[in-house]
């Protein structure tokens, strides 16, 4: 099988590279091995919350300049990543429809689901109007629960709303639909939940208690379980509250991530792109430093070709670096991998400390084309969580990696003609 | 001068130390009629207690060495099996000879065994790996012994309970900082709330200090000494349960050689080296240890090397020191009580100490024995007899209402709890929601837990129902169990703070093990707590302000 790039990994990373790439013409194919970490999605995107030193940021391109040098922002560069980060909000609108809310130079916050303010970049739209920190979105909310729903805390939120001077009301909601969830405990999730409410007929049912439940509050917080596949139950809910709704994101899975997933997905596909979802890539056919086929698991010897490679398989929970006692290994290139050689500087003894760890991934030259025994791979670049030299975590920016370097690794396939 | 207000009603006897022995203590002392106060610093079983295999040994281990261990273990066995059933079970063991150890030591291992009353017979190697097809197939020769496994958790918390219901006050997190003393008799302690910060006396006959190896600082406070040998212990535990029968090297006790099943999971340990007595608070499993354990474990059961481990923790040993022995390996585990009044000339003092999680009711005999001859007290000792809360028949009416729980969920409950599963809460569906899928906990039992185990704090939620022990270690439960622990105690900030030190605890077992899955899980748990909960940064923003 031919193509003219093939791109290893699904992810958000993976999709956008492939949607691009098939937006200008390419013929691309996507080897997904499995789940996205668009699954445990907070709701928003980040692109740079704080700096390696810790310093907090709040205009995020204007830090640009602050990273070290093997920071994947500063192998792309920093007037490119200004570039391409201005066309983000606009992009997704047009060519996903996914609605970002954000202003590009400038991060808001988010509410987290235990009640912590959390700056971000760009959020889904759902999570609309932005929250800021010591600003209630009300002084009086109608909190809203399911009864026996166990991943959202009704409680953390309305302390927070209390502790920055709000009233808050909390409600549990109990119908039918989704109490039938119940009947097998590990089914109440959010995303099994935002399932009944696909159903107008559920719908309407929650208006009508949602409106009967509201007394003299001005507006009304739900849990962000709605909108699996589309917008609309969170239009509908907006246009028949009788005050404003507002959504918070409960501990994942997350319903808006799941959505927007399948939209890249969708749109993808839209355009003539192959997704193969569930083949896993066993391993590369190399010709000196470059990449002439790739076999994979479902295809056995039909191997695939394509002229560009893109590795987009993501970070240690991905499998996309993968652990032993004392080794990490990149599975399928074989390519270099950053880490320590020794476990016990792997980590922190403090959880929420910086995690050494976090920063592996694999080694690039400055085009992102991965190393192998320390030679570039010619015809392969590297996007997404995959890449070394960055904690993801501690600068909130692993969104943001993500989409920059697959615009930016699309871009470079396209010019290098 | 001490406020009226800090002296507190006087008691007949005070017990120091919250694990089994100290639990143990005070059920038998409460038993016995005695007015009792047990005192715990942190939560019930956070010392050695909580921190070893939860074998019930059978005594075969020691017999070689130190027979009269091996006696005392066996008897408390039997009667363990009896009177706490729902903290044991009845796996049955192997001591197993591979081709490395001498066969001729079998002979004297099951000799030296019948003559402490243990019964152990050899079995044709096959008949082995067909009573536990894990076992290692290169085997030269195995003995079946009568060891089983046992929950310490769940065995300490049944004595508390029972303690209680005979009159007894039990306070966790009251620390004790100092002792009351009139010329040469103590007759007081002085305690620190680390809950709420406040000091406070409290007044006794007689004082036992039950505190393990932090007994040996505890003395230090009373003025007397005794010395103390910590030995650090290191074990894993894997994510599942690889063997039924727990499985023992036949040759002289060493490293790593024990692999004992347990719920879900099994426990290979433990490794043994000397740690200074002022790192006891702060011990870390380190890399070699982790490599030591699976080398050795894969001998007992090879299928190890290609399980998931779930867990690293460690225990410090409290062993009375002796001066000639490097690695506390041949120290006996036997008991040592000491009375400090013929000892040390200090009156109303006394130390319960040596021993090991197996002897604890004996321990507590002993010890209760000393107290009421120093009150002159003579009742008879019944804790041998009377089974724990827990352990008793099941009834009729105990059921009631248990029709709409679904069975799995029923089983588990009852295998935590034993009859006393009738007292989680069945009032309304909800109830049954499921808080930690890995080990069936649901929101009535965390709630059970909460109001009537002394469950303050995540981490002590753990102890009582397992929360966070299975599979994905509290990934996604801790944060529930928070949200629930917020609603009961009214508190969303103490909540935070404890599901951040519940995690931090969490990680201190992961990350000596964290490659492959361990890692993969400890990357998502990373991210879903420090970035989509935010909880990293409000963990540091707390710290600044401290």
């Amino acid at each position: 099988m031919k193509y003219d790039t093939l791109i290893i990994g699904g992810g958000l990373a993976g999709l956008v590279c492939g949607i691009r790439l098939q937006e200008a013409g390419q013929r691309c194919a996507i080897l997904s091995a499995g789940q996205s970490a668009l699954h445990f999605s907070s709701g928003s995107f980040d692109l740079l919350n704080r700096l390696p030193n810790g310093q907090e940021v709040t205009e995020p391109l204007e830090a640009l300049n602050a990273l070290p040098s093997g920071h994947p922002y500063q192998l792309i560069g920093v007037e490119r990543v200004k570039r391409f980060a201005a066309e983000v909000p606009e992009w997704f609108r047009q060519s996903v429809g996914v609605n970002l809310q954000g202003a590009v130079g400038r991060n808001h916050y988010r509410l987290s689901p235990i009640g912590i303010v959390k700056p971000a970049w760009m959020s889904f739209d759902e999570f609309t109007p932005v929250f800021k920190p010591e600003v209630v979105p009300s002084n009086k909310v109608l909190l809203i629960n399911f009864e026996g729903f166990l991943d959202f805390y009704p409680k953390f939120i309305a302390d927070w709303m209390i502790q920055n001077g709000g009233r808050c009301c909390v409600k549990l909601i109990n119908l039918p639909a989704v109490e039938k969830l119940r009947v097998n405990p590990t089914e109440m999730r959010a995303t099994n939940i935002a399932r009944v409410f696909e159903s107008k007929r559920q719908l309407e049912k929650l208006v009508a208690e949602i409106n009967r439940s509201i007394t003299d509050e001005e507006a009304v917080l739900l849990p962000a379980t709605f909108g699996l596949t589309s917008m609309e139950p969170i239009e509908y809910l907006r246009a028949q509250c009788r005050k404003p709704v507002y959504f918070v994101q409960p501990v994942p899975p997350s319903v808006s991530g799941i959505r927007t997933q399948q939209r890249l997905q969708d749109r993808f596909m839209a355009l003539g792109g192959d997704f193969f979802l569930g083949d896993r890539v066993e391993n590369a056919i190399f010709e000196e430093n470059r990449i002439t086929g790739l076999r994979t698991h479902n295809h056995g010897d039909i191997l695939f070709h394509a002229d560009h490679y893109v590795l987009a398989t993501g970070s240690f929970f991905s499998n996309g670096i993968v652990a032993r006692p004392n080794l990490v290994y990149e599975p399928v290139l074989g390519a270099d991998v950053y880490y320590d050689a020794s476990r016990e500087s792997w980590f922190d003894k403090s959880v929420f400390n910086p995690q050494p760890y976090m920063r592996y991934g694999i080694l690039t030259d400055e085009a992102l084309h991965p190393l192998r025994e320390k030679q570039p791979i010619s015809n392969c670049y590297a996007a997404g969580s995959i890449l070394s030299g960055y904690n993801p975590l501690e600068e909130g920016c692993g969104s943001g990696v993500a989409i920059l370097t697959a615009f930016d690794v699309s871009d470079k396939i396209l010019s290098s003609k | 001068m001490i406020d009226d207000k800090q002296i507190d009603k006087a008691y007949d006897v005070i017990i120091i130390g919250g694990g089994a022995t100290g639990a143990g203590t005070a059920r038998d002392c409460a038993m016995r009629g005695l007015k009792v106060l047990l005192l715990e610093r942190f939560d019930y079983t956070s010392g050695a207690t909580g921190r070893n295999h939860g074998l019930l040994h059978s005594g075969a281990r020691y017999a070689v060495n130190d027979n009269e261990s091996a006696a005392e273990c066996i008897k408390e066995n039997k009667i363990l099996k009896k009177i706490a059933s729902h903290c044991v079970e009845n796996t049955s063991g192997l001591f197993i000879t591979l081709p490395e150890d001498d066969l001729t030591y079998q002979g004297t291992f099951i000799e030296r065994c019948k003559n402490a009353g243990i019964n152990a017979y050899a079995i044709d190697p096959k008949e082995a790996i067909r009573m536990e097809p894990s076992v290692n197939p290169a085997l030269t020769g195995a003995v079946v012994v009568p060891d089983g496994s046992i929950d310490p958790f769940r065995l300490t918390i049944a004595n508390v309970l029972d303690a209680r219901a005979h009159g007894a006050v039990t306070l966790v997190y009251h620390e004790v900082v100092g002792f009351v003393r009139e010329q040469n008799r103590i007759i007081g302690v002085k305690t620190f709330n680390h809950k709420t910060k406040e000091e406070r006396h409290f007044y006794a006959e007689v004082i036992v200090n039950a505190g393990g190896i932090w007994g040996h600082h505890i003395a230090e406070l009373a003025g007397v000494r005794v010395n103390m040998f910590p030995a650090k212990g290191a074990l894993l535990i894997f994510g599942h349960r690889v063997n039924q029968v727990v499985l023992n090297r036949c040759r002289k006790p060493a490293d790593a050689d024990i692999l004992v099943p347990g719920d879900m999971i099994c426990v290979i340990g433990t490794t043994s080296s000397r740690v200074p007595y002022d790192e006891i608070d702060r011990m870390y499993v380190t890399a070699a240890e982790v490599e030591l354990l699976l080398r050795e474990g894969e001998k007992l059961a090879p299928s190890l090397a290609t399980t998931r481990i779930l867990r690293a923790y460690c225990g410090v040993r409290p062993l009375v020191a002796a001066d000639n022995d490097p690695s506390g390996r041949n120290i006996s585990r036997g008991i040592v009580l000491l009375d400090h009044a013929t000892r040390d000339g200090l009156e109303g003092f006394i130390t319960i100490t040596g021993g090991k999680l197996m002897t604890y009711r004996l321990m507590a005999e002993w010890a209760t024995d000393l107290v009421c001859k120093k009150l002159n007290i003579h009742k008879r000792c019944n804790t041998a007899t009377t089974p724990l809360p827990g352990s008793r028949e099941r009834k009729k009416k105990d059921n009631e209402g248990m029709e709409e729980v679904p069975a799995n969920i029923l089983r588990s409950e009852v295998d935590r709890h034993g009859e006393l599963a009738a007292r989680i809460a069945r009032k309304n569906p909800f109830d049954h929601s499921l808080v930690c899928e890995c080990e069936n906990v649901t929101v009535g039992e965390v709630e059970y837990a909460f109001n009537e185990l002394a469950a303050d704090t995540l981490t002590a939620l753990r102890r009582r129902t397992r929360i966070g022990m299975g599979t994905c270690q509290g990934e996604l439960c801790s944060c529930r169990a928070a949200g629930l622990l917020s609603k009961a105690r009214d508190c969303s900030e103490q909540a935070k703070a404890e599901l951040a030190s519940f995690l931090n605890e969490r990680w201190k077992g992961m990350y000596p093990i964290a490659w492959g899955e361990c890692l993969r899980e400890s990357q998502l748990s990373a991210w879903l707590y420090n970035s989509v909960c935010g909880l990293g940064t409000y963990n540091r923003r707390k710290e600044t302000n401290r």
